[in-house]
């Protein structure tokens, strides 16, 4: 660590393991836990602070050799993939390339057969629930839009807000003037102002799916995953989404999964060509077109 | 969103309408004379009484199927279990006035009983027996809910497990051997706290005592449903991964909410059975707990006012025609259940929100909701 760091909670030294997913809880940040260590061996040289993402090797996601199958089909083939911290990452690839699967095992949906998942350097996924993913900081918007449909679009981004989400609490929960600003901002956002009263599922597909993408900025996660955003969207909705994006940039980490190639070409510096469940190209969005082999995936059907 | 009030004006007004018109009904059956024109008899003191308990456990099933989307078919078990726990402390009120002139009921001394099965000890006080009618539906749904919900078992097979697990009491309940007094149940209530239970007085108690519980817990599933517990729970029922994307662990929520509402099936089933006089292991049958959930569904699910209505009118029309035409009963519940499901996908209440008042109504939620 360099002399200028501030002083923050006692560092512990652990292994990379030490940090046991399924008892994450980032409401319970726990000092004392680490007294014990707090003297111990610094050669490990790794710190290890509860509820923070430590990304001081600059990714934030890594998928190392990761296989899931379904009754023998490998949708994930020894896959590995790494995205760094503030990236916009986009992910292409022909259909039952893996792509959505691949988010499953990210976000806790599906347990992969074998590899690991590790959010920055401590944070093992694979070990835990959907819910524990959730509260760590890594969102996620669905192929098909999924908003609360009998729920307004304010109530929608209320539930999604980042705040204590024990049913103990939601029993008495009421917003401050802070949550409705935030609210307020993220409805302007996506341009719902308007409709943010009204029953989520009146809203047309496009609307859905920016509802969705609020959902995903009121819950405030480090980490995004982006299932196919802008399909069913307007050319013109399209082009605002493109730019929503390009703004999220470096404050948060996108990774979109996405057929619209004009959408692709127009966010992405970074692309990853998925392909029968491992990568098959990785580069600038020219390098990745130009690849021979891409070429024949995508022309070869 | 915000909570302004839990009803419209309007909704307060009719609310409190039917309260009081609701704690009349006693005072009349007590106090006007047997010839007037406003005399209630016991009988229909007795029919509505009853129909207020079936009232109450339709807003406890609406709870469940309506917002949280979970459809028991088993709900008639923890009305059962509560009007059990409290039948007991019946049973043993009656004490030495029963046929043998034993203090044990009279099903134990025909069995040749020496002593009270443990699992009754303590039912002679009042609140034992009333802390057992809570405690006991809440500890069964707490431990089954536990188990499905954490095995994420939903819909249909969700809901044969619960009515399988209603037969399956009902079978135990039905065996004279297991000390609740098999096919005949409990019955022959001479006393409550006391006082003779076939009293005017002690009837007009327990109706006006069933009416506050409606009411109160009307008010109360109205809170719950609009708070944001309330709203997570139709999250859940609308889109569950989502809402555990979103950071929700529906655990909680779905038990929680299961378990009370097992426990307000519960007390109903006590304020039941003083009035009605009897509970026998027929409350149990799977053919019950499916009734319930036709009151709910022709009442309106997710509206709490509805499957109070479907309660009382699928009741009322229960009555007549079992006393007009038996046969024809289970007939015509089918086809009420096929036409609203049919014309009616919202139930009376969808029905009355299309009627001027209803839109009057509507509005004025709507307006309130906005402010």
């Amino acid at each position: 660590m360099s002399e200028t760091a501030p002083p923050r909670t006692p560092p512990v030294v652990a292994h990379p393991y030490a940090f046991v997913g399924t008892e994450f809880d980032p409401h319970r940040s726990s000092p004392d836990a680490s007294q014990a260590d707090a003297s111990g061996d610094a050669s490990y040289g790794r710190l290890v602070v509860p509820g923070e993402v430590d990304v001081s090797h600059g990714a934030i996601l890594y998928l190392d050799s990761v296989t899931v199958s379904f009754d023998g089909f490998r949708a994930l083939n020894d896959l590995n993939l790494a995205v760094d911290d503030g990236e916009l990452r986009c992910i292409i690839g022909p259909n039952g390339a893996g792509k959505t699967t691949m988010m499953d095992v990210i976000t806790g949906k599906t347990r992969p057969d074998a590899g690991t998942v590790f959010f920055g350097q401590t944070i093992d996924l694979t070990r835990m629930n959907e819910v524990a993913i959730a509260h760590a900081g890594i969102g996620r918007k669905f192929q098909k839009p999924t908003v609360f449909e009998n729920l307004s679009v304010f109530e929608n981004l209320e539930l999604a807000l980042k705040m204590d989400k024990s049913a103990r609490k939601s029993l008495f929960a009421k917003l401050s003037g802070e949550q409705r600003d935030r609210i307020a901002e993220v409805l302007a956002t996506i341009k719902l102002t308007d409709a943010a009263h009204g029953p989520a599922g009146r809203l047309s597909h496009g609307q859905k799916q920016w509802l969705e993408i609020g959902m995903l900025l009121a819950q405030d996660p480090r980490v995004l995953l982006l299932d196919e955003p802008v399909a069913g969207m307007t050319d013109q909705e399209t082009v605002a989404t493109a730019e929503l994006f390009m703004s999220l940039r470096g404050k948060h980490t996108l990774i979109v999964v996405e057929h619209d190639m004009d959408f692709v070409a127009s966010i992405a510096n970074h692309v990853t060509v998925l392909h029968e469940g491992s990568v098959l190209a990785e580069g600038t969005m020219d390098v990745v077109q130009n690849n021979p082999k891409v070429i024949e995936v995508y022309l070869g059907r | 969103m915000t909570r302004t009030s839990l009803f419209s004006p309007l909704g307060w007004t009719l609310f409190t309408i039917i309260v009081v018109l609701g704690l009349t009904m006693p005072l009349l059956h007590v106090f006007a004379p047997e010839d007037s024109a406003f005399y209630v008899s016991a009988y229909t003191l007795t029919l509505v009484g009853k129909i207020l308990c079936y009232a109450a456990v339709a807003l406890a099933m609406d709870l469940v199927w309506g917002y949280a989307g979970i459809l028991s078919l088993g709900h008639g078990l923890f009305f059962a279990l509560g009007g059990y726990a409290f039948g007991m402390y019946l049973m043993r009120q009656i004490g030495r006035d029963g046929q043998y002139q034993s203090d044990l009921p009279d099903f134990m001394v025909f069995l040749d009983w020496k002593e009270l099965p443990w699992f009754w000890v303590g039912s002679d006080s009042f609140l034992w027996a009333a802390f057992l009618v809570v405690a006991v539906p809440g500890l069964v749904a707490f431990v089954f809910g536990w188990f499905a919900f954490r095995s994420r078992i939903k819909g249909v097979y969700f809901s044969i497990i619960t009515q399988a697990l209603t037969f399956a009491a009902m079978l135990l309940f039905f065996r004279n051997d297991t000390g609740f007094g098999g096919n005949n149940g409990f019955t022959d209530f001479k006393r409550i706290l006391g006082f003779p239970i076939a009293a005017p007085e002690t009837r007009a108690l327990l109706f006006a005592l069933t009416v506050a519980y409606v009411a109160g817990i009307l008010v109360f599933c109205r809170w719950l449903t609009t708070s944001k517990f309330g709203r997570v729970l139709a999250a859940i029922r609308d889109a569950e991964s989502r809402t555990m994307f979103v950071g929700y662990n529906p655990l909680p929520y779905k038990l929680g909410v299961w378990t009370l509402s097992a426990m307000l099936c519960g007390i109903a089933g006590a304020l039941y059975v003083p009035q009605v006089g009897i509970i026998n292991p027929s409350e149990m049958s799977p053919a019950n707990s499916i009734e319930i959930a036709i009151w709910t569904a022709i009442g309106g699910r997710g509206t709490l006012i509805g499957p109070l209505l479907g309660a009382g009118l699928v009741n009322g029309a229960k009555s007549w025609f079992t006393v007009s035409f038996p046969d024809l009963w289970l007939y015509v519940l089918g086809a009420l259940f096929v036409f609203a499901t049919l014309f009616l996908p919202r139930g009376v209440m969808g029905l009355l929100h299309k009627l001027p008042l209803g839109k009057m109504n509507l509005a004025k939620n709507r307006k309130e909701r906005k402010a």
